[in-house]
């Protein structure tokens, strides 16, 4: 999260210049949304997702279009994430922490939590219906799952409160729209098995990854929300818990994990599920594999129900130490109520002394693999207007709205390099040291010195004293 | 292309001058050294180190909250201005010039580097245990908590009294707070009975877990950091800097260890101060330093203005203060301990000095001797004030009147060009229907060249050299 300062400027810029020009004629130019997603899941944890979108116009155009060979693909596969990430990634917010659905944003609740994501985009939009010119557009996201046993002490209820030690007091007064969305699909007509309080000010229906989801809204920007109290806090009672018979199983997911034993050889799997009843899609999968990881492309097998599934098409672009890692791109078409393992062989290398980590044994990390597909709808959905629609149904556009666009990452991989001993420089100077100085300097003092009989030195007074006495034994004298 | 862009690459904006109101007779008399001004932002003239005492008045809220942190660290070249009313004639900056804060506070930049290094030499392995999923975080070691507790403690300390993040280069070895042993995550407790959270709401930490090596505190240091090297990461000091650095961890007579895997010596430490000397990085240097036998890192200094604290003599140990049973460890080190407790009674426009510092620790709390050394320091260390090094003032000038920016002009191309549209996410029939990349014909070389090298010279050997006209 890298914000570079122009883009920064902009911001600035923008906000300063729109609040002074705004005028009733005059389109906006530059507008933020905010909105928060409450989704209770199946086993009592609860999912809130933030999304912040600041978009504003300026006078930089992207020039050359989307030109792919401008793309650039980078990943690490592996950051302690914790408040230092986080404190960069509020300040981009226009109203910062202090105002709105931010206030939420505090860390020591954020990082208590079974799941944490963090994410940022940016990107031209158009800026009407005529898409003659673009727009640029900043979208924060944030993703926390609260764990009902440690965060909500085992009880399934929840509420603002609970969830962030906080609740909401306005909405953020730079923001044009300010919403909070509870998800409440489970709530059938006959049985109310969520209970919403506040009650909700109107409710919103949405085909969301397939599937057709209902909402209760809260507008922030109406003062009715707040009614009496100035502070908002969301309950989430559960009037029966009911355990869904069938749980609600994405269309597409994957796996991805590392078989096979010992240092030297192992194999890369990626398995790919499809639990659409009746569809198939293709997907794209891309896998950056690092160099000390060498492929055997020879030994790639994708395998569907036993079958051997040849992809469509493949790009491989083979490492080169210590230069660029293994770019292994491949369109794979997945069958209907299927299961698709992709497998490939490799062998590890061994690195240079210095090349390794304060902490080797650990081992070192593979990023995840990049699974992108348009996934069929269930139900059958309209296109989404942008302005009108919350946040969290435009997140990628899609002319067609027969399928939706999904992007899926796997879990990284923890791989064991076949290490040294790092003691051993420290043990062959011991080793040698001890060696030369216990053999060769012995040879060499045999050898080189010589011996000699030395009289002990003593004074005179003890040899006049010997002397007598040798004398009376008749001894010859000292 | 319209005028004033501010949006454009720094490279393209238009030449900066001085900045209004700066005198350039009181900006002389001030700077000993008279080298000029330099392109960037000069630090006013409204006063030096030395006169700190006279005219500074600190008034209202914390400092930080004046100068709004909303949107990262001011570059030097165009910062955050306040608009001023009385927009000054030509020569002056574009756009209006700021009345009040100036970029850096007060005449000198403060700049703090806080540093821990990793785990002890111990223990070979440091991670309890492997797990086939490869879920399991690294697990660094987890006794050395207090170490982290330290440097946050002096981070939250620093940050308290008015310098702000941009100025701070903070380098964790260990990841503490987020680490799956600790009850209670993004957090680090100071006191036992978790009275005190140092980690905050809002740490920036530049350098973490890995990037804490030798080289790199070096690099910072001297300034030798790649081009690609964000401003967060640099040690961006100029001569008129006081600079902090407050280095802990496990340490030895004459070492300082980084990471389990290498360490960093006095002498190493005290050229590296030589280089900051020379190339003018500093004005003034504390060096505080809590690790065992931690008065041996200062005796090799020889650059002039710096002082050093330690937490011990050559021979003894530093202690750590007190344990917390709900994490286990002991959360800090007793020097350090009592000097944060010594740090949290000092406000930014306090008169406390360097002796009051050096009072700190007796023997009877900290057991060890904490030791200092003042002799290559040039002021008598009465008349250095705490907050010369530990905190920053700026001085604040809030205005109420409007000022009208100048407006962008928003030149609408009026020439109609082709509606745009969205690129397709996952364009299947493309990617299908691509074909396949030439691939360059490079010429043969390395086994191959020398396998026809081989069989040529044979050729040519046996049958002789008259066939080769035949075959050219």
């Amino acid at each position: 999260v890298a914000m570079a300062a122009p883009l920064v400027l902009h911001l600035l810029l923008a906000l300063l210049l729109g609040s002074g020009g705004r005028s009733g004629a005059e389109p906006e130019r530059d507008s933020l949304r905010e909105e928060l997603v409450l989704t209770p899941l199946p086993s009592g944890d609860v999912s809130a997702t933030f999304q912040f979108r600041t978009r504003w116009d300026s006078e930089l155009q992207l020039e050359g279009g989307t030109n792919h060979h401008f793309l650039r693909y980078a990943v690490l596969p592996r950051e302690v994430v914790c408040t230092e990430n986080l404190t960069p990634w509020k300040k981009l917010l226009p109203c910062s922490s202090k105002a709105g659905l931010s206030v939420l944003l505090k860390a020591e609740r954020l990082f208590h939590t079974s799941y944490h994501s963090q994410a940022v985009h940016i990107r031209p939009v158009c800026r009407d219906a005529h898409c003659v010119s673009v727009s640029w557009e900043l979208r924060q996201t944030l993703t926390v799952v609260f764990d009902a046993f440690t965060t909500g002490q085992g009880k399934k209820d929840w509420s603002l409160f609970r969830m962030f030690s906080r609740t909401i007091t306005e909405a953020c007064p730079l923001a044009s729209q300010s919403h909070i969305y509870v998800d409440i699909s489970r709530n059938s007509q006959e049985n109310e098995t969520l209970e919403v309080s506040p009650p909700p000010t109107s409710t919103y229906q949405a085909v969301v990854l397939g599937d057709r989801r209902t909402y209760a809204v809260y507008d922030l920007l109406n003062p009715a929300t707040f009614s009496g109290s100035r502070s908002l806090n969301l309950q989430l009672r559960w009037k029966q818990f009911q355990d869904i018979g069938s749980q609600l199983v994405p269309f597409l997911h994957a796996q991805r994990y590392v078989s096979g034993y010992g240092l030297q050889k192992g194999e890369l799997s990626t398995v790919l599920h499809n639990t659409h009843p009746y569809r198939a899609f293709p997907v794209l999968l891309l896998e950056t594999v690092p160099w000390y990881l060498r492929l055997y492309v020879h030994t790639l097998a994708i395998t569907t129900k036993g079958k051997e599934n040849k992809p469509s098409y493949i790009h491989y672009q083979p490492a080169q130490d210590r230069l660029r890692p293994h770019l292994l791109e491949m369109l794979i078409q997945l069958p209907a109520n299927s299961v698709t393992k992709v497998s490939i062989q490799f062998e590890r290398a061994l690195l240079k002394w210095t090349e390794y980590t304060p902490d080797p044994n650990h081992g070192f990390y593979v990023s995840p693999s990049v699974l992108s597909a348009l996934v069929p709808n269930l139900v059958g959905a309209k296109p989404a207007n942008w302005e009108e629609s919350p946040l969290f149904s435009t997140m990628f556009p899609v002319s067609d709205s027969s399928s939706y666009f999904v992007r899926l990452y796997t879990e990284p991989l923890l791989v064991n390099l076949p290490t040294p001993d790092f003691s051993m420089p420290y043990n062959v100077i011991c080793l040698t040291c001890t060696v030369v100085a216990v053999c060769y300097g012995s040879f060499y003092n045999l050898l080189t010195r010589t011996f000699h009989l030395e009289e002990p030195k003593r004074s005179r007074l003890v040899r006049w004293l010997a002397n007598i006495i040798r004398r009376i034994r008749g001894v010859p004298p000292v | 292309m319209s005028e004033g862009r501010v949006d454009a690459p720094s490279s393209q904006l238009p030449e900066l001058g001085p900045p209004c109101g700066w005198d350039p007779g009181q900006q002389r008399g001030a700077r000993t050294r008279g080298s000029g001004v330099r392109g960037r932002a000069v630090p006013q003239g409204r006063g030096r180190v030395g006169e700190a005492g006279k005219g500074w008045a600190w008034a209202g809220p914390s400092p930080t909250a004046a100068l709004h942190p909303g949107f990262g660290s001011p570059a030097p070249a165009l910062g955050v201005l306040v608009p001023d009313a009385a927009s000054s004639g030509p020569g002056c900056r574009e756009p209006a010039c700021p009345a009040g804060p100036a970029p850096f506070p007060r005449a000198s930049s403060l700049f703090l580097m806080l540093l821990p290094p990793g785990p002890s030499l111990l223990a070979p392995l440091n991670f309890t245990g492997t797990s086939c999923r490869g879920h399991l975080r690294p697990q660094p070691f987890w006794f050395n908590y207090r170490h982290v507790a330290n440097t946050l403690s002096v981070y939250r300390s620093v940050k308290r009294l008015g310098i702000p993040d941009s100025h701070i280069v903070l380098m964790l070895a260990d990841d503490m707070a987020c680490n799956p042993r600790n009850p209670k995550p993004a957090t680090v407790f100071s006191h036992k009975n978790m009275e005190l959270n140092v980690y905050g709401d809002d740490v920036e930490v530049d350098y973490r877990s890995y990037e804490v090596t030798v080289e790199n505190f070096l690099r910072v240091l001297t300034g030798r950091v790649p081009p690609s090297t964000p401003r967060s990461k640099r040690l961006l000091s100029d001569d008129r800097s006081n600079i902090l650095i407050y280095m802990t961890g496990h340490g030895g007579n004459g070492f300082l260890k980084f990471q389990d895997s290498e360490e960093i010596t006095n002498v190493e430490l005290a050229d590296a101060f030589e280089q900051m000397w020379q190339k003018r990085r500093y004005h003034e240097m504390l060096f505080i330093i809590d690790t065992c036998q931690g008065a041996s890192m200062y005796e090799r200094f020889y650059s002039p203005n710096v002082m050093a604290l330690a937490s011990s003599q050559v021979g003894e140990d530093s202690l750590s203060h007190q344990p917390d049973l709900a994490i286990g460890v002991h959360l800090m080190d007793r020097y350090t301990f009592y000097v944060l407790e010594f740090l949290e009674e000092i406000h930014p426009a306090s008169q406390a000095n360097m002796n009051d510092l050096f009072q700190v620790c007796p023997k009877s709390l900290c057991v060890s001797t904490p030791g200092h050394r003042t002799d290559l320091f040039q002021r008598n260390p009465q008349n250095v004030l705490i907050t010369d090094f530990f905190g920053s003032v700026r001085k604040v000038e809030i205005t109420t009147e409007r000022v009208a920016l100048n407006h962008l002009k928003c030149q609408k191309d009026e020439e109609l060009t082709e509606p745009l549209n969205y690129a397709e996410q996952l364009p299947v029939a493309q990617i299908i229907h691509q074909k396949p990349k030439q691939k360059e014909w490079h010429p043969p070389g390395g086994f191959i060249l020398g396998l026809w090298a081989l069989i040529l010279m044979v050729f040519f050997k046996t049958y002789g050299i008259k066939h080769m006209k035949y075959v050219f």
